[in-house]
């Protein structure tokens, strides 16, 4: 009896020479599929980049390796199309309506999670519905009162107003991932609060927003890149005045532009992918944070 | 609460009214809607040409077929990766990274690099003795490639399941293991049931953004139309080229609306899309009791 579990025992510290053989072909097999998913998704990077420093001539050729390497491109694309403008215009609707979307989300997402009032829970099932419906269902009519809305004169289509004023007014995503993390702050500390005398804006903007500072920087974080990548919203109200596009629609009409090259579209490709490369690089761990809590509590 | 409300009303509650409003309406912007019952309804089943390519592009490859490659896909890499021991932040990075490309980027990024006449996979391809295919100028190998450019992002997906897949209570593997469950069956017996509900949550996403698919579709098809009416010379209608292949409803409801200003027909095409999301969210949330195992919850 006691031979057996002693054997059984050392079975389980040293497997035999089979099972450790086929363990360690499953890490080699695992390992071998991992860099060959790495080297996947992350060649389109490298072929972009190396399209990116080409001349015209190469990028046209099937060479891979730039020769010589032409940073000149980084300029061009500057004085070949307006990026800066574009820039602009997209860092006023990324700002302006991050600002928006963080101000307006946090005090309803309190109210969803902490506060009793009526309605409360078909309030939240409301967010969940808006969180839902794509945003195709609700731009006719949008369109269409903004189309026929000109308060002194001010006509809305062709700015990117129309696109930036509705983050105003909060945003389901961001209330929805604000209310999972504000019911995850323990009731001792707002009852603290209120025992010493606080109102519950008080509460709301001095416990709650620092208890909370991880969820928010997520929310901002995610409203800024979803404003930066938006296309269909700009493309509806800005399309046709070239004046205010942003980046993205820019860059989509690059290539039409000045009949301009492969070399110099990867140029600005890149230079488009760069900014939100280099702040996940600055938040990661906003980013990865911020993905986990919606995808695990949700 | 109350701002939130006024703005809750007027840029999603009256859009959705007025959205079923127009509907019925015949409405160019220019005179005022004239109703014509169900008209629009009629000529959308009926008669619009393009109206059930742009459904089966949508529904066969952008749901039937897209959500669950990239569910799998992200399943598979995110499994991988957590059964390594170390690098496994590393490797998360470079999955993540190209979720972080903004679409329009990522697309034109794609687009040159299957591009089929000097585009590097074709050039690769052919140092292999393969012809590849035209790629985005096929209208069978379009929506491949489109979906290639979905897989390629499927980084947010993947971080939730591995976050997920970490949390599975290591106690569940070990008895597993002590009863003779072999890797494959601890997957399918341990760790799928565990982190159903995550992907539950994936499969809803997936389908809601499959509908609502529009940017990629819509940037692919414009440079790829452009770059054939410069080698060939033909002018072509560039929504959905090549041949409607890559109309998928979002495009087809923009066509309508915001290039013809048919805003009752675009209207009602929203209305439908409306009804198609919520039934399709209601479907998959109310079976899932039949396969999400919900005893891990907090």
């Amino acid at each position: 009896m006691t031979a057996a579990t002693a054997a059984a025992a050392l079975v389980r510290r040293r497997p035999p020479a089979r099972v450790r053989r086929k363990r360690l072909l499953l890490v080699v097999a695992n390992h071998a599929v991992l860099i060959a998913v790495a080297i996947g998704f992350l060649a389109p990077f490298v072929f972009i980049t190396l399209t990116a420093l080409m001349t015209n001539d190469q990028a046209l050729s099937s060479n891979f390796w730039p020769h010589p390497f032409r940073l000149q491109n980084f300029v061009d694309v500057f004085s070949k199309a307006p990026l800066l403008r574009w820039t602009l215009n997209t860092m006023l609707y990324s700002c302006v309506a991050t600002l928006g979307v963080v101000l307006s989300s946090v005090p309803v997402a309190y109210a969803l999670a902490r506060l009793r009032w009526r309605g409360r829970n078909l309030a939240f099932i409301v967010v969940l519905v808006a969180l839902m419906l794509p945003p195709q269902v609700t731009v006719v009519p949008l369109y269409v009162m903004w189309a026929k809305f000109h308060p002194f004169g001010f006509n809305f289509i062709g700015t990117l107003w129309p696109v930036i004023i509705p983050n105003w007014f909060g945003d389901a995503f961001s209330i929805f991932l604000l209310r999972q993390f504000f019911l995850t702050i323990p009731e001792e500390y707002l009852d603290a609060a209120r025992v010493d005398g606080c109102g519950e804006l008080r509460i709301l903007a001095t416990v709650v927003t620092r208890l909370a500072k991880p969820a928010i920087a997520a929310v901002a974080l995610f409203s800024f890149l979803y404003t930066f990548n938006d296309f269909f919203l700009p493309l509806l109200y800005v399309g046709t005045n070239p004046h205010n596009w942003v980046l993205s629609i820019g860059l989509s009409q690059f290539r039409s532009f000045h009949q301009v090259q492969w070399n110099l579209t990867m140029a600005a490709t890149l230079l488009v992918m760069a900014p939100v490369i280099v702040l996940f690089f600055l938040a990661q761990r906003a980013f990865v944070e911020g993905v986990t809590l919606t995808g695990v509590k949700g | 609460m109350s701002p939130w409300l006024i703005g809750f009303s007027v840029f999603f509650g009256y859009p959705l009214v007025m959205s079923a409003y127009l509907s019925f309406n015949h409405y160019d912007l220019l005179s005022p809607p004239r109703w014509v019952g169900l008209a629009n309804y009629r000529y959308m089943f009926h008669t619009d040409p393009q109206f059930w390519t742009s459904v089966k592009n949508t529904v066969i490859w952008m749901v039937g077929i897209a959500v669950p490659l990239q569910v799998v896909f992200a399943f598979g890499v995110a499994t991988a990766v957590a059964r390594i021991k170390s690098g496994a932040g590393f490797f998360r990075t470079i999955y993540y990274l190209p979720a972080l490309a903004p679409p329009v980027a990522a697309t034109l990024g794609f687009v040159y690099i299957l591009n089929p006449a000097t585009g590097p996979v074709n050039t690769i391809l052919g140092h292999l003795g393969i012809s590849g295919p035209l790629w985005f100028q096929d209208p069978h190998w379009s929506k491949p490639s489109l979906i290639m450019l979905s897989l390629w992002g499927i980084g947010n997906t993947m971080v939730i399941f591995l976050a997920a897949v970490l949390d599975v209570p290591q106690h569940l593997y070990e008895s597993a293991e002590l009863d003779g469950a072999g890797p494959f069956q601890r997957l399918r017996w341990v760790t799928l049931p565990t982190i159903s509900p995550v992907i539950l949550f994936a499969v809803v996403l997936g389908v809601i953004q499959g509908l609502q698919y529009f940017t990629q579709a819509y940037v692919a098809a414009g440079v790829a139309a452009g770059q054939a009416s410069q080698a060939a010379d033909v002018t072509s209608v560039s929504l959905g080229y090549p041949l409607d292949s890559t109309l998928f409803y979002p495009v087809l409801l923009y066509e309508h609306g915001f290039s013809d200003f048919q805003m009752g027909y675009a209207a009602a095409l929203a209305m439908l899309l409306l009804a198609v999301s919520f039934a399709v969210t209601l479907v998959i949330v109310l079976n899932s009791r039949r396969w999400v195992h919900q005893a891990v919850t907090r």
